[in-house]
């Protein structure tokens, strides 16, 4: 684990509107080169619409919207892929009739050079191996489970500094989602800074290092791991103390 | 036997035309969700675009190089002037907006050009007839059947061996997850567009060269005839707007050829009663697959 206190995202007043629909509310939030930042929140909090927002995928405002040093928000969410930060959508969203190496290298297209893609590939099939043994099979024939491994190693292709991950656990087996999550925490000792949005409060807070609780698009806690795990609002509504 | 093979072979030839022409609407709307109603348009332009070139006095095969590069520009352009300022809207303005070009277009020919057909000078090496056996074969339907499985060859190995190629696919899976691997939305579309643009350029010359006119509502007829290949294939399928376009180019030959002669004036009205007898069967078309429009 080695956080540092570089600020990679520092976002100020964000709000997210479908037309009258106020998804979000003027949040802020900032994430800190090396951690892991939970987003927690019951459905509609205005989770998923935050990450959205941060690649450019939803409509936003905000005072300031800043990754890196670079001012986000008049980017494209393809420039902001491009500059470090990218998404694993909720429900995976492979592409399905493409096989696993055909999502792979469309994960890996920012790479200009070919040598970067192979290597990119490489080292993607050497933390999954499944797969690699998958490799020639369509998408959409995989498990739940690899799915949602490909949906990880599609985004990770592209060689992020920041990967934000919208519900990795949903619908997926108890084995499964340990395997997520113990994913997650090898992912940050290689240096990966993640924002994860989780209904999975329990294993959520295990493996941040801060987390947020959003309500009705507004935060309504937050803190280090640890503080929200003990607060009383977190136990009465998720942990079920 | 012998009459059907010759029938085989003419519908190959129309259906053909048909596949490449609703391959190009199929491109552009699994991509971006919008019936390019102008497609015929692109045509037409091709077809004026060799009319002058062989006046200017290049050529044929240099005509038909620049037909081909004024068709692609022309698709592009459009997307880029008419298409672009309303990506994401609903598909009512798409395809009004698609008519609205057309008829733009369509009025230009007439004003700025004729409103009259305007013959072109094919070379007489190309209205000959090829005799293999008992079956008779014009040399356009000859080169239109090479032509059309050289480019459905072409584009299956664009789609399916190039990085852009790939990404064409995912897009018409999932858009705005593609822009999250990194592929620019614009030159995606862009690129669609191209290939749509090509498409057309190819049907149109080869619809010139058999009727030897180029007119301002040259395409308005083809392309409904693809529009309605597409449906039949499944809007946004590509292997379905191929399929739908052969199919439509075979049910139009065969009552063509077998229809009494007191009937062929109905025989569109026929081949769309058939159409409709597919749909009813398969609603969502012969290869319909699942397509998420999202911008």
């Amino acid at each position: 684990m080695t956080t540092s206190d570089e600020t990679l995202l520092s976002i100020e007043g964000l709000t997210v509107s479908y037309g009258p629909v106020e998804a979000v509310r003027g949040i802020d939030l900032t994430v800190k080169r090396g951690e892991i930042v939970t987003l927690l929140g019951a459905n509609g909090a205005g989770k998923s619409s935050t990450l959205n927002a941060l690649v450019g995928l939803a409509p936003r405002k905000a005072r300031k919207m800043e990754f890196n040093g670079i001012n986000l928000l008049d980017l494209p969410p393809e420039t902001i892929v491009r500059r470090g930060m990218t998404l694993v959508p909720e429900g995976r969203r492979v592409f399905s009739s493409l096989t696993v190496n055909e999502n792979l290298m469309l994960g890996g297209a920012k790479h200009a050079a070919r040598g970067n893609l192979v290597a990119a590939k490489a080292d993607m099939l050497d933390l999954f191996p499944i797969l690699a043994e998958r490799l020639h099979q369509k998408a959409g024939s995989l498990s739940g489970g690899e799915q949602q491994m490909l949906a990880i190693a599609r985004a990770l292709m592209s060689s992020p500094d920041l990967l934000l991950l919208d519900e990795p656990s949903l619908g997926l087996a108890p084995q499964i989602v340990d395997r997520i999550f113990d994913l997650i925490g090898n992912l940050r000792d290689r240096g990966l800074t993640i924002l994860l949005v989780e209904q999975n409060v329990v294993q959520s807070l295990e493996i941040a290092d801060r987390g947020y609780v959003l309500a009705n698009g507004r935060v309504e806690l937050l803190g280090s791991a640890d503080d929200l795990r003990a607060s009383p609002e977190i136990q009465d509504a998720y942990l079920g103390v | 036997m012998d009459i059907f093979l010759q029938q085989l072979l003419n519908a190959l030839s129309l259906g053909g035309t048909y596949a490449l022409l609703a391959l190009g609407l199929a491109v552009v709307f699994s991509i971006i969700g919008l019936i390019n109603f102008a497609h015929g348009e692109l045509m037409t332009v091709t077809g004026y675009a060799i009319c002058f070139a062989l006046i200017w006095g290049l050529p044929f095969p240099l005509a038909v190089i620049g037909g081909l590069v004024v068709a692609v520009a022309a698709a592009v352009l459009m997307e880029r002037v008419a298409f672009r300022p309303v990506r994401g809207a609903s598909g009512t303005t798409l395809l009004l907006t698609s008519f609205a070009v057309s008829a733009i277009l369509r009025v230009l020919f007439q004003n700025v050009i004729s409103a009259r057909p305007i013959p072109v000078s094919i070379p007489t090496s190309l209205s000959g007839v090829i005799t293999i056996g008992p079956l008779h074969l014009g040399t356009i339907q000859l080169i239109s059947i090479i032509v059309t499985l050289v480019m459905l060859l072409g584009l299956n190995l664009f789609l399916h061996r190039t990085m852009a190629g790939r990404a064409m696919r995912a897009a018409s899976e999932d858009f705005a997850v593609l822009r999250l691997m990194g592929m620019r939305a614009n030159s995606i579309v862009a690129t669609a567009f191209a290939i749509s643009g090509l498409l057309a350029g190819v049907a149109g010359i080869l619809w010139v060269a058999q009727r030897g006119s180029v007119d301002p509502l040259m395409g308005a007829l083809p392309v409904l005839k693809a529009f309605i290949a597409a449906i039949i294939g499944g809007l946004g399928s590509l292997s379905g707007a191929v399929a739908g376009g052969f199919l439509l180019g075979f049910i139009e030959v065969i009552l063509q050829a077998y229809l009494p002669e007191s009937l062929l004036p109905y025989r569109d009205a026929f081949a769309i009663l058939l159409v409709i007898g597919v749909l009813l069967f398969r609603p969502q078309g012969l290869l319909a697959r699942k397509t998420i429009i999202k911008l």
